[in-house]
């Protein structure tokens, strides 16, 4: 699997990300820096990682939505390569509008740093075909800003579309419709704020996370 | 040309940190704060020809989050 992860200033889960991937696939992915204005040629998977990009100035994820590494990811969103944003990745692909809605300060105000349970909603997607439909598992979040908000007919049109991949089974961040992990219309953008990539190896105490990479390395061979 | 822009959240957006506010000055002791809703100020001092559409643009573009925010451009000179 040939993949990349972008790096902006302030990301922290860059490294976190790049060892999920190279220990599900073998293959190191390539970092890119948020001031290039390129991606390597044919990836197979771009990952926005979680932090504090531009120290989370003016908005969560918007300063980053706007650098020139965006406007390549939203190219290659665009011709179909996968493309998964955990946390501030998650952020910045509602800022790009790559996924619709945005994601606010989390309804208590406290930053939430904990395992948390999400059922799948959607088990066939490339993101989420390791997984069973309705399947619960534990993941981490971390963060401060994952109150999921979009109008009623938007949130309508995206549960009849099955583009809800994760929800969170009890009270989190106040997201709308416990909204943990949002799908685009084709299928081949992911956002979510809980983190797969901390839930991979033994050492993390729990590897509920290792399927997603383990399917999307499946659906991509 | 000097701008002040302000950006608030639509109606309908839940506003936690408006919300704190609105505690925290009950807290105080001050009575009768029925609602609190906290939005953002620019201070912007733009070339004197930018045109209103290039204005628009760059609230629509970056300043403001149109999926959950509204804004208002002043021309203060």
């Amino acid at each position: 699997m040939k993949a990349a992860v972008v790096v902006f200033p302030g990301s922290n889960c860059d490294r976190d990300m790049a060892v999920a991937i190279e220990t599900v696939s073998g293959v190191a992915p390539t970092m890119v820096w948020h001031g290039d204005a390129e991606l390597p040629d044919r990836l197979d998977l771009i990952a926005l990682p979680g932090g504090f990009s531009y120290g989370d100035y003016l908005r969560c994820g918007a300063i980053a939505a706007r650098s020139p590494v965006m406007r390549a990811v939203i190219d290659a969103a665009g011709r179909g390569v996968p493309v998964l944003g955990v946390c501030n990745g998650f952020q910045i692909l509602t800022e790009t509008g790559l996924l619709p809605g945005a994601l606010m300060r989390n309804a208590e105000l406290d930053f939430v740093c904990r395992d948390v349970e999400l059922s799948v909603e959607n088990a066939g997607t490339m993101f989420t075909r390791g997984y069973h439909e309705n399947e619960t598992l534990r993941v981490p979040v971390a963060h401060h800003d994952g109150s999921y908000f979009a109008d009623d007919a938007t949130l309508d049109r995206l549960e009849g579309e099955g583009r809800v991949a994760f929800r969170y089974t009890g009270p989190v961040n106040g997201s709308a419709r416990s909204v943990a992990g949002l799908l685009n219309a084709r299928g081949n953008v992911l956002g979510m704020m809980p983190h797969p990539e901390r839930a991979v190896e033994a050492a993390h105490g729990n590897t509920a996370g290792r399927r997603l990479f383990e399917g999307l390395l499946a659906a991509v061979a | 040309m000097k701008l002040r822009i302000v950006v608030t959240l639509k109606n309908g957006v839940l506003d936690p940190q408006g919300r704190a506010i609105q505690g925290a000055l009950g807290g105080l002791g001050f009575a009768g704060v029925n609602d609190v809703r906290a939005g953002r100020l620019f201070e912007m001092d733009v070339a004197d020809d930018t045109s209103d559409a290039a204005i628009d643009e760059m609230c629509r573009k970056l300043l403001a989050n149109t999926v959950i925010e509204n804004y208002r451009v002043e021309r203060v000179a």
